[in-house]
């Protein structure tokens, strides 16, 4: 592979999008590429929205994703999704969790939530796999395992090596809540 | 033939060494190796996991200082005693530690002694986006700037050897992009440094005028020297493509030049900013029929090559605020950028809010109904600037809120003083508030000061602070005892609330702002997000009771929704803290 790949990770702080970035991050560098991952904290752990950058490839410069660049998006939540559109190249493919979280201008009143946001980024080019990560999550035992059901839903599109990814879960999350994560990983792999 | 698993275990080994590192852990990794002894620091965004990794190593005896000066302080004292010493602090904080940065520049090293400083370009978590670069110019410091994480480990050794070479002490430039990337480090072992002989040498390190002139003396000719090694280290180098044009860049800006360009560009990659060198420079504008100098923020590489009568384009092309990037530099250079789409119309935006549970929100909304000036401050109550609390009217720097309380009130006087005060979070007030209410006690306004103790250092990620009564090992340590700071201070009126009783708050607000003389309100109650903060069950709205007024939204709480005319409570999000109760004419929350 001589083009470095670009996973960009989307979600409202708190939903877990670190783990993400972390569990692509540990498979990637174990596949021997060179990874780099992008950041921020602070301000925006604090409800509003997050991003995340994963790059690997031979040699990756930049740790940071522009507009146009993102092969594949992995979104926590739909407006977030829309809200990355223009970071997607064309015919990019966006895993996308199906649920809704109210920002505070639609909590207040000030704005109404977009419908029909997948359908949109459709229609712009985008190759849209939604999933409902959350009843996912609750079938493998915890809805708490949303994250991992996301990292499984998008590991598919990058790697078809489940057991790569399998230990690059293991390496990441605490040994007693690897059965739940196993099968919340599958759950998604699956989707 | 191995089996494939084995291959795998073996390999798993060999990157053991080889870790996925932020810059800020791939520092505190250099530090480790580079045998430091004694990290003090003060945390804030982008610098804080530096210290915060830096603790993980029992071999470095590490703090957190009540601010930046204190740490860079302690941090000389310590390189002044013959350890090799360390301090982190965010762009701003190099402006409340300048005072000692200047003068231990005169003053020297007997250990080694670096100050990492993180810069913010685009603000992610900032309220400026001021140059540090300027600073080593300013205290002639040679600045070292990496561009990955390796670099982050390699720059961190080699200012300690720099350090000690030219007795100085070395700063090291981050930005948010370096700071909070992850990329591969190989790691090394760690060198133990023996303490240095410390023998007395007023006229080394006592600085009266007769001693600093001498050294001011000696610090332009140390600037001069560490020129010359500009010219000559590894760290600055030369790419050349064979291109026609050249790029002269560092940090961060270098990965996004190189991606931009690739091949089709010549380099000249800076890892130290200042003091910068001539020759090199010259060089390699003799190979270039083009020369671009890519930098964020203020044009301090462009200056010094025109300086030298170069030929460069710089912030005629690129901008002076915000952040660089590969495709930025793409478009500008050459015209191309990849396709793009978004939807039309604008998107709700998601900014960040105060949590759910949070402590702030209840004086907030105290605040708010009773129409004061508020003077604010820096910490996550930052965020009662928004949008449905509004309820901040200016926010300076750390500890401002207080001192600019004093002045506002002095301004307009005892009538204004009726309906201003200031806010200040528990660490904020131990960084740079307490002096200045020790202004206002001993030069008099009859301000009203809140102090929002939630008991631990918020906005950074949780760190301790001198108030908590724990120190950065989550050891028992001495807390400051704040009623008792205040009144030792002058403050006669010390009162203490809980924000959640909404009632409560709201009288000895309107007591406290009457009052004839000046009062500290301490409004406590730990982060919600503590681990050590036991929430109640979620509360839920009664359909039948709620009429759809919307008082209970008037405080900003994520977790409370409208949903056909009623209000909905999201029960994975609420932490049972009744503030939105308290709001309900109908009693239907519950």
């Amino acid at each position: 592979m001589s083009q470095t790949k670009s996973v960009m990770i989307v979600g409202v702080g708190g939903q877990g999008t670190l783990l993400a970035s972390r569990i692509l991050g540990s498979a990637m560098l174990q596949k021997g590429y060179d990874v780099k991952v992008g950041e921020v904290h602070g301000m925006s752990q604090r409800g509003g929205s997050v991003v995340t950058y994963v790059r690997f490839g031979e040699k990756v410069f930049s740790p940071v994703i522009e507009r146009g660049e993102a092969d594949v998006l992995l979104a926590f939540e739909q407006l977030e999704a829309a809200r990355a559109l223009p970071y997607m190249k064309s015919g990019g493919t966006a895993v996308v969790n199906t649920q809704k979280i109210d920002p505070m201008p639609v909590v207040t009143g000030q704005a109404a939530y977009p419908q029909g946001l997948l359908a949109a980024m459709e229609e712009k080019g985008a190759k849209v796999l939604a999933v409902d990560a959350l009843k996912l999550s609750e079938e493998a035992g915890s809805q708490k395992a949303v994250n991992v059901v996301l990292i499984g839903a998008m590991a598919r599109h990058l790697d078809p090596d489940e057991d790569l990814w399998l230990e690059a879960v293991r390496a990441c999350v605490p040994e007693k809540f690897y059965a739940l994560n196993e099968k919340a990983f599958r759950l998604g792999f699956g989707a | 033939m191995l089996s494939q698993a084995f291959a795998r275990i073996l390999y798993r080994g060999a990157i053991e060494m080889k870790q996925l590192l932020l810059g800020n852990e791939a520092v505190a990794r250099g530090l480790y190796e580079a045998g430091v002894r004694v990290v003090s620091s003060y945390p804030g965004t982008p610098s804080t996991e530096i210290t915060e990794a830096a603790a993980k190593f029992p071999e470095l005896a590490c703090e957190w200082a009540p601010n930046e000066k204190v740490a860079a302080e302690a941090a000389a004292g310590a390189a002044v005693g013959g350890a090799r010493s360390f301090c982190a602090m965010k762009h701003v904080g190099l402006n409340v530690a300048a005072d000692p940065v200047f003068t231990m520049s005169y003053i020297g090293v007997n250990g080694g002694m670096v100050l990492a400083v993180a810069d913010d370009p685009g603000m992610h978590s900032s309220q400026n986006e001021q140059d540090s670069r300027n600073y080593a110019k300013a205290a002639k410091l040679p600045m070292l700037e990496p561009a990955d994480s390796q670099e982050c480990k390699e720059f961190a050794k080699l200012g300690y050897a720099l350090s000690e070479e030219f007795d100085t002490p070395v700063l090291l430039r981050l930005t948010t992009r370096v700071s909070h990337a992850r990329s591969v480090v190989e790691c090394g072992e760690r060198r133990e440094i023996p303490l240095k002989e410390y023998k007395k040498d007023p006229a080394k390190n006592v600085m009266l005028p007769a001693f600093a002139r001498p050294k001011h003396e000696k610090v332009e000719a140390r600037t001069q020297a560490l020129a010359e090694w500009a010219e000559r280290c590894e760290i600055n180098r030369i790419e050349n493509n064979g291109a026609k044009i050249g790029i002269i860049c560092a940090g961060a800006v270098y990965q996004y030049a190189r991606e931009a360009m690739g091949d089709s560009a010549n380099y000249l990659k800076l890892g130290m900013v200042y003091p910068l060198p001539q020759k090199l420079l010259r060089d390699f504008a003799a190979q270039c029929e083009t020369l671009y100098v890519a930098e964020e923020l203020d044009d301090f590489i462009e200056s010094h090559c025109k300086a030298l009568g170069l030929e460069v384009v710089g912030k005629e092309l690129f901008p002076r605020c915000g952040e660089l990037s590969q495709r930025l530099i793409k478009k500008l250079l050459t015209g191309e950028e990849a396709p793009s789409a978004a939807l039309e119309g604008p998107l709700p935006v998601r900014p960040p809010v105060m949590c759910c549970g949070c402590p702030h929100r209840g004086l907030f909304y105290a605040l708010k109904q009773e129409k004061v000036y508020v003077s604010g401050d820096i910490g996550c109550y930052t965020l009662g600037a928004s949008a449905p609390l509004s309820a901040m009217d200016a926010c300076i720097c750390m500890g401002a809120s207080v001192s600019a309380l004093h002045g506002y009130n002095k301004a307009r006087g005892e009538g204004a003083a009726k309906k201003a005060v200031a806010v200040i979070g528990d660490s904020t007030f131990i960084h740079s508030g307490i002096t200045s209410l020790i202004d206002i006690a001993y030069n008099r306004t009859n301000s009203t000061v809140i102090i929002l103790d939630n008991s631990i250092t918020g906005m950074t990620g949780h760190q301790q602070n001198p108030s908590t009564g724990f120190n950065i090992y989550n050891e028992p340590a001495q807390a400051v005892d704040l009623e008792a700071l205040c009144c030792a201070v002058g403050i006669r009126r010390v009162r203490v609330v809980d924000p959640y009783d909404l009632k409560l708050t709201r009288q000895v607000l309107k007591e406290e702002l009457e009052a004839k003389e000046p009062s500290v309100i301490i409004s406590r109650r730990p982060c919600a997000l503590l681990k050590t903060v036991k929430h109640s069950a979620p509360l839920e709205v009664s359909g039948e009771k709620c009429i759809g007024c919307k008082a209970c939204m008037g405080i900003g709480c994520p977790a409370i929704s409208m949903r056909d005319g009623k209000a909905l409570i999201d029960p994975t999000q609420c932490v049972g803290c009744g503030v939105c109760t308290a709001l309900c004419g109908k009693g239907a929350i519950a």
